[in-house]
């Protein structure tokens, strides 16, 4: 029962953060945006329970409002990514043919480069900024999920239920909904999981590059990188943002782990477990 | 086999094409005009009609499918432009930032065999306990840490507080030591992760069975048997890795200001050097592709299953 607990622990850590990415706008003890030079680089007092940054801007509001743009926007893209990817997945799997090999070709192609590389060229050559940065990202992780669930469709298909169901009068929506899509689950959850963390670490190094958020928005990367000319003299600047991507990210492969020792069918059936 | 190498080639080329489609788009669609920005390079007042001879002469009012049909010509012959910024060809500027990332990425190899391996190992023969535990705990920190705030730590740490590595730059071997150990660190889990799964799926074999039957030491089960069939799917991944690698991982060069590809494409953005910018895309999607199709020959070398598989991958 070892690994429950490991889901558990990182679904708690996530959620922990989820709900700041909700509320931590309203819960901010302090303006994020306000800038007091007076008050720059403070050591953690009362007021300011983790210091201020180079401009006197509360650190904890900064982290919490920050939550909401590193952590929502990863999610939201994943789940968007999902959506699209999954459908199409079904299509190419479940019609196959053409179809097939035509979607089969544009993943081809839109997979030949790293996300990371389409990212930059997008932020290059259209400017950087989150919006940009999100697309590239959608553009090019679609395709780890047609790929997955087209996948599950090719060998299910195939199998005797599926084939009564066809052969009694299912329709293919029916077919999708209670036999493919349950098949189709469990290496999706481990993907999304997984893709959330690797989301905010990418989305976190673009900002931190200057590719992403741009100043004055409060993102976790962007954070470390104007707290970077400082952070020899304040490291706090760079700790807190930077822990909190590697606890949210931690949070995520930890759900992602636990479900693939649980969930993945695949290793189960090789007799081992992974 | 002279089939598949051939199938496998024309993909090559359309994945190339695709790239090359998709950088002339990119450029199109850049904000700014490239003739203003001639001008503002050269620092010349021109008018109109002399913009229009610009405009002209850089084949702009030409059909778009024209205006790429040259430009593709131009990039096979490696005629890249010049930069913007230096009016220096990108072509030399590519080779000259070069040498750098590639020492960077030996480094961190290194780094990467030296954590990984061992790790592997040790997970997979003492699999479900303490050392499996330990590296599988690494495994996760390695995967949920962001890279830029490890290299800033290590900076931190051993070069301001404990003043034993400098902190930027290139030169040393000793300033290649933090940048390297970030990378490899960060690039190490799923090796990890991908060694442990093989050699445990190995172990399940029989003919593994059958040698510890014959009494042969486990050791040398380890080393002569499991771990090669274990490095199958590695060979697979190094070639993404490989291809990241060499593409320079921006974050790493840009963190130890390392002077490599990576940081070169970064000034390149802020400054808005679009032929630079597209030397770069161009470059790393070459690059980034033949280490695929170099890991899947080297798969296909490694395997003969795979070897004798009639038609393509999917």
């Amino acid at each position: 029962m070892k690994i429950p607990l490991f889901i558990f622990m990182g679904m708690v850590l996530y959620g922990f953060f989820l709900i700041l990415a909700f509320t931590g706008s309203w819960l901010a003890p302090n303006d994020p945006l306000l800038i007091q030079m007076s008050e720059r680089l403070q050591p953690p007092s009362f007021t300011y329970p983790l210091g201020t940054d180079h401009l006197g801007r509360c650190i904890l509001s900064r982290i919490m409002a920050g939550t909401h743009t590193t952590l929502g926007l990863s999610t939201a893209v994943i789940v968007a990514v999902a959506v699209i990817g999954v459908p199409i997945g079904f299509l190419s799997g479940y019609k196959g043919g053409r179809i097939d090999a035509w979607l089969m070709r544009v993943a081809d192609g839109a997979g030949a480069l790293p996300e990371f590389l389409v990212a930059v060229a997008v932020a290059g050559f259209l400017g950087p900024g989150l919006w940009n940065v999100l697309l590239a990202i959608a553009c090019v992780k679609w395709i780890a999920y047609a790929r997955i669930v087209r996948g599950v469709v090719q060998t299910e298909r195939e199998k005797e239920y599926v084939l009564a169901s066809i052969v009694s009068g299912s329709s293919g929506w029916t077919i999708i909904r209670r036999h493919l899509l349950r098949q189709a689950a469990s290496p999706l959850a481990i993907l999304v999981a997984g893709d959330i963390g690797r989301t905010i670490l990418l989305l976190s190094a673009l900002s931190y590059l200057g590719l992403g958020a741009q100043p004055p928005a409060p993102e976790w990367g962007a954070m470390l990188n104007d707290g970077r000319p400082y952070f020899q003299a304040a490291p706090a600047l760079m700790l807190y943002p930077g822990l909190c991507i590697l606890l949210v990210v931690l949070a995520c492969n930890m759900v992602s782990d636990g479900l693939r020792d649980t969930l993945d069918v695949r290793s189960k059936q090789r007799g081992i477990e992974i | 086999m002279l089939t598949q190498w051939l199938t496998r080639f024309v993909q090559l080329v359309i994945v190339l094409l695709f790239l090359s489609v998709v950088t002339f788009v990119l450029l199109k669609l850049a904000p700014g005009d490239p003739v203003l920005a001639i001008i503002r390079a050269s620092d010349g007042a021109l008018s109109q009609a002399d913009q229009e001879v610009v405009r002209e002469s850089l084949g702009l009012s030409r059909p778009l499918y024209e205006q790429y049909g040259s430009w593709l010509l131009h990039v096979v012959q490696l005629d890249w432009g010049q930069s913007l910024t230096s009016n220096r060809e990108v072509w030399d500027i590519l080779i000259e930032r070069l040498p750098a990332t590639v020492y960077l990425a030996l480094g961190a190899i290194v780094v990467l065999i030296v954590i990984a391996f061992p790790l592997g190992v040790l997970a997979a023969t003492y699999h479900n306990k303490a050392p499996d535990a330990l590296s599988r705990m690494i495994a996760l920190l390695g995967a949920s840490v962001p890279s830029f705030w490890l290299g800033l730590i290590l900076i931190y740490v051993f070069a301001y507080q404990l003043n034993w590595l400098p902190t930027l730059g290139s030169g040393s071997l000793r300033h290649l030591v933090l940048p390297s150990l970030t990378l490899g660190f960060v690039m190490a889990p799923e090796y990890i992760r991908l060694l442990r799964a093989g050699l445990l799926e190995t172990f399940s074999h029989d003919y593994i069975k059958a040698a510890r039957a014959r009494g042969i030491s486990e050791w040398r089960i380890m080393f002569r048997h499991a771990i090669r069939a274990a490095l199958l799917p590695i060979v697979a991944v190094s070639g993404i890795s490989l291809g990241a690698l060499l593409a320079g991982s921006v974050v790493t060069e840009s963190i130890f200001g390392w002077p490599g590809l990576g940081s070169m494409a970064i000034e390149a953005i802020r400054l808005r050097d679009y032929p630079v910018v597209q030397g770069y895309v161009m470059f790393c999607g070459v690059c980034f592709i033949a280490a695929n199709w170099l890991s899947d020959a080297g798969t296909a070398a490694l395997d003969p299953r795979i070897r004798m598989r009639k038609g393509r991958r999917v």
